[in-house]
């Protein structure tokens, strides 16, 4: 959301050679061109981006981004052409360790130096953006055109058998994984992925587009890798190693899933008890997005019971210190919001008293070179000694600004992130929720269907020699009662695994909420007390008059800056 | 005469180190009090006046004087003291006065001051007759002569005729940029009016951009004191050691924060204002040139018209008419004015030469303070905050380890 973009974006490009910041002389006191004013200010480009800017190199588009999600990863694509000489100096302490990638956390997965020493490691990189032709017989002429990314891996885990390899993928594959893990890992915090965001991509440059796109699907892929369960997980594996089509089970759209499901619904009313029953594979997974019209339908109905019936549910959320995780959680994300807000707010102020600054610089920086030219008195060489030092001053401080912006950005960007992992947990949280009103559910069922067969039983008792078709029917419900049975285990066992994901992966949670922010505020505080590269407002002394003036008035050593 | 600073401290008065015999005038402009209701509301400024000079009520006089005083001091000097540039008022400003801010009110104290002291040091307009009514005269004699100057009833016809004239040329010929037909064509003067009216262009932008470096101060304040808020809030809610280093967090934040409103404020007053100053004194001079430009003018009318008086005369004295005494009466009168528009003129360049250098000198000095200000408020800014995040290092140490 700031700073220069390259447009042949590398990340070699982070660390700038020293000959290109030795072509910035600052101390010349006449640029090349003059008369130029910064022609207008447009809003989404800094002052200074005309190449007849003395002081700066020449630098291309401005990255204009309104997601804040993707603002902090292209900050982390942030390619800072100022570069200061003594970046190479620069001292990075300790803890600072998670400088520059998205993922400070405790195996290094984004540590490029350490592949070898590591016990265990996955590290992704998704790069080269290419356009491809969907020839899958559309019905549109000219075909539907998308973009694949290419997709490399480097790891020891052994199921890889393998150690670096790369795929070709499109977003439709990374929706695929996604709905794939959200399936397979219920109760777990899963790292939300990158929004489809089909507004954006109108709205923007393809060029950024994509750009920003990849680095959102790098910060997924990675976030994925230090999950410790996920990224054990084949779906995974399957995703990153497997040439060619994706051999995951695509994600059938709603309408598709709602009409098989309404050709199956004939049957479980009115057909064998059989079929009536709910199918236990199923069971597992939430009614909602499967094809079980009539199972939707009962835990609808369940659900509606359940809030505004008189009696209490069957079964009830009662583990105590989960509610109050809940609740806590609950307030965190609220206020994790406000700060991220308040965060990017911050960020954006100041950038623009950076920019300002420069301004100002760049101001007295032509104001400098006129009176030089126009001079006639000894006086106003003086005038323009002094102001060029300050003009100088100004913008090697604007660079500065912007230099501790964007680090301040990338230890921020936590922040972001841990807005994103609350829509991991509340999904986690409401996949127990289901599972728990499928067990309600089942538990309703069961309890009607007993009923049914007393009344049945009662009602045949009455006649003499038994009723033949009473009869049969309650064979037929006792059959049904038995399947139901076996489906309400499996959702009990189902329910019971979910809270366990959910206890284990709140934990996980706590550990890492606790490092991660520790870590963000030293790195935060750090770089404010250790910048990149240091910057003092210079001494200078002022005017010619010094001796002429009353100086002892009321300041003190005009001529020592601390 | 001995020289007043140029910027006094807020409201106080400012008193030159002088040795008691020499002779010296000491004015400050303080204690502004807001007077009236409504739109008819105006500031008062109280003016006290130090000196040993004979020829005011000494040794201190206190009189309370409002912003058109000051015009009308600024005025009268113009009129009477032409080629010297006359020390610029702080604009007139319909809007905000009805605001009647703080910091707008003590922006114009602040102005006001410097411009009285500048007549007040400066050797010639020093003496004027209008300083003195304007440090000494009571406030009904003040109004009086206020309104006596407003009025053009007082005026001759020859003057206003002149006025007109006046106006028209100063109209057409600068604030215009036009360039009349009748010029003078002296290149160091050319040169001089070019760096004068493309000087006014660069440094009304960089004061454009000091200004707003003010407002992006202050905006930086605000969010930082804004996100400390957010932030002392989330530590309220997470507890234990990590909310702990939140709170902490966010009360740094809300610190620096104010550190940020206070350099705005020594930004302003040190340096935007001082910037501003300059712009108005390059539009003052602009002014002068402007009267120049008018009494050359007037110099070549007469001129003109004397060589066809001439050519008249010898016409009339050729066939003998009788009204050769008239005509060589009004010959000698047009001489008389001619050779005063010439001295006009003259004593308006010599005096223009004096100022510019005294003018490019002062502004030297001024700047230099300004940019010494701005330097050290800067320094001094990122000093403080870097050692108020400095201190919150060891404790977040403390969180790690516990």
């Amino acid at each position: 959301m700031m700073g220069y973009e390259n447009q042949s974006y590398e990340e070699a490009h982070l660390y700038a050679s020293r000959e290109e910041m030795e072509n910035l002389v600052l101390d010349e006191p006449s640029p090349s061109s003059n008369g130029h004013s910064p022609s207008g200010h447009h809003p989404s480009s800094p002052p200074f981006t005309s190449s007849d800017d003395p002081l700066l190199p020449s630098s291309s588009s401005f990255l204009h981004s309104q997601n804040p999600n993707s603002s902090s990863s292209s900050s982390s694509a942030f390619n800072s052409f100022l570069e200061p000489p003594s970046y190479a100096d620069v001292i990075f302490t300790s803890f600072d360790s998670s400088n520059g990638d998205a993922n400070g956390h405790v195996n290094a997965n984004s540590d490029p130096g350490s592949s070898a020493s590591r016990p265990e490691y996955l590290k992704i990189s998704v790069a080269d953006p290419q356009k491809e032709m969907d020839m899958s017989g559309s019905i549109v002429p000219g075909g539907n055109t998308y973009y694949t990314y290419l997709i490399t891996t480097r790891t020891n885990f052994p199921d890889f058998g393998g150690s670096e390899f790369s795929v070709r993928r499109r977003f439709k594959d990374v929706v695929t994984l996604s709905d794939r893990l959200s399936e397979a890992y219920r109760g777990f915090f899963i790292p939300p992925r990158p929004d489809k965001s089909v507004v954006e991509s109108q709205v923007m440059q393809k060029q950024e587009f994509v750009e920003q796109r990849r680095a959102a699907l790098e910060k997924y892929l990675r976030r994925l890798a230090t999950h410790p369960v996920i990224k054990k997980s084949d779906e995974l594996r399957v995703f990153l190693q497997v040439q060619g089509r994706l051999p995951l089970q695509r994600t059938t759209d709603v309408a598709s899933r709602m009409l098989d499901g309404a050709v199956k619904l004939p049957r479980q009313l009115f057909g064998e008890s059989a079929v009536g029953a709910v199918d236990i594979s199923e069971v597992v997974q939430p009614a909602k997005g499967g094809r079980d019209l009539l199972r939707i339908f009962k835990e609808l109905k369940q659900s509606v019971t359940n809030d505004w019936g008189g009696a209490k549910p069957p079964v009830v959320e009662e583990d105590k210190e989960f509610l109050e995780k809940k609740e806590k959680l609950l307030d965190f994300e609220q206020q994790i919001s406000n700060v991220s807000q308040q965060a990017e707010l911050l960020v954006k102020a100041q950038q623009d008293s950076g920019e300002t600054m420069g301004e100002l610089g760049l101001a007295f920086v032509k104001l400098t070179k006129f009176e030089t030219e126009e001079a006639m008195f000894e006086s106003q060489r003086v005038r323009a000694g002094d102001m060029k030092n300050v003009a100088t001053a100004a913008v090697k401080a604007s660079r500065f600004y912007r230099e501790l912006n964007a680090q301040s950005v990338k230890h921020l960007d936590k922040l972001h992130e841990y807005l994103g992992m609350m829509l991991a947990v509340n999904s986690a949280f409401s996949d127990r929720a289901s599972a728990l009103l499928t067990v309600q559910t089942l538990l309703s069922e069961l309890s009607s269907l007993h009923s049914r067969i007393e009344k049945l039983e009662v009602a045949s008792s009455k006649i003499f020699g038994g009723d033949r078709s009473r009869l049969r029917k309650i064979d037929e419900l006792k059959e049904t009662i038995r399947s139901t049975e076996d489906a309400k285990c499996c959702a009990v066992r189902e329910y019971e695994r979910i809270k366990e994901n959910n206890r284990n992966e709140l934990e996980r949670l706590d550990k890492e909420k606790h490092d991660d922010f520790l870590n963000m505020l030293k790195g935060f505080v750090v770089n404010q007390v250790h910048p990149p590269f240091l910057f003092n407002w210079p001494t200078f002394h002022f005017g010619m008059f010094q001796n002429y003036y009353h100086i002892q008035k009321v300041n003190d050593s005009f001529c020592m800056i601390s | 005469m001995l020289t007043t600073q140029q910027r006094s401290a807020s409201g106080s008065s400012q008193s030159p180190r002088s040795p008691s015999a020499q002779p010296f005038l000491s004015v400050s402009v303080t204690d502004p009090v807001k007077l009236g209701n409504g739109v008819q509301a105006y500031i008062s400024y109280r003016v006290i006046t130090k000196t040993n000079l004979p020829e005011y009520q000494g040794p201190e006089k206190i009189v309370i004087r409002r912003y058109s005083d000051f015009v009308w001091l600024r005025d009268r000097l113009f009129e009477k003291y032409k080629g010297i540039f006359i020390p610029p008022l702080p604009e007139k400003s319909a809007v905000e006065k009805f605001r009647f801010s703080a910091e707008f009110i003590e922006m114009r104290r602040q102005a006001l001051d410097i411009f009285v002291n500048r007549i007040a040091s400066h050797h010639e307009l020093q003496q004027s007759d209008d300083l003195r009514i304007f440090l000494q005269a009571d406030e009904e004699t003040m109004e009086r002569a206020r309104f006596q100057e407003t009025g053009i009833f007082k005026k001759k016809p020859a003057d206003l005729m002149q006025i007109f004239k006046d106006v028209q040329s100063k109209v057409s010929d600068v604030v215009l940029g036009k360039e009349k037909p009748v010029e003078e064509s002296n290149p160091e003067y050319e040169k001089l009016k070019h760096y004068i009216f493309e000087l006014e262009d660069h440094l009304a932008e960089a004061q454009k951009h000091s200004y707003r470096l003010v407002k992006r101060h202050r905006e930086l304040g605000q969010s930082l004191s804004d996100f400390g808020k957010a932030v002392k809030l989330l530590g309220a809610c997470e507890g234990n050691a990590i909310g702990k280093a939140f709170s902490e967090l966010g009360a740094k934040s809300e610190m620096i924060s104010v550190k940020l409103q206070n350099e705005a404020h020594h930004l302003l007053m040190n340096f935007e204002e001082p910037l501003k100053d300059y712009v108005r004194a390059v539009q003052s001079i602009k002014a002068t040139i402007a009267e120049r430009a008018n009494a050359f003018r007037h110099q070549c009318e007469l001129a003109e018209t004397i060589k066809l008086k001439e050519i008249n005369l010898d016409k009339l004295m050729l066939i003998r008419s009788d009204r050769v005494g008239e005509a060589e009466f009004e010959y000698k009168e047009l001489k008389a004015e001619s050779e005063e528009a010439t001295r006009r003129f003259e004593t308006i360049v010599r005096l223009m030469n004096e100022e510019i250098v005294r003018f490019q000198e002062q502004k030297t000095l001024d700047m230099g303070i300004a940019f010494h200000e701005f330097a050290k408020g800067q320094a001094r800014l990122a000093n403080s905050i870097a050692d108020a995040w400095r201190s919150l290092l060891p404790k977040l140490e403390a969180c790690s380890s516990s």
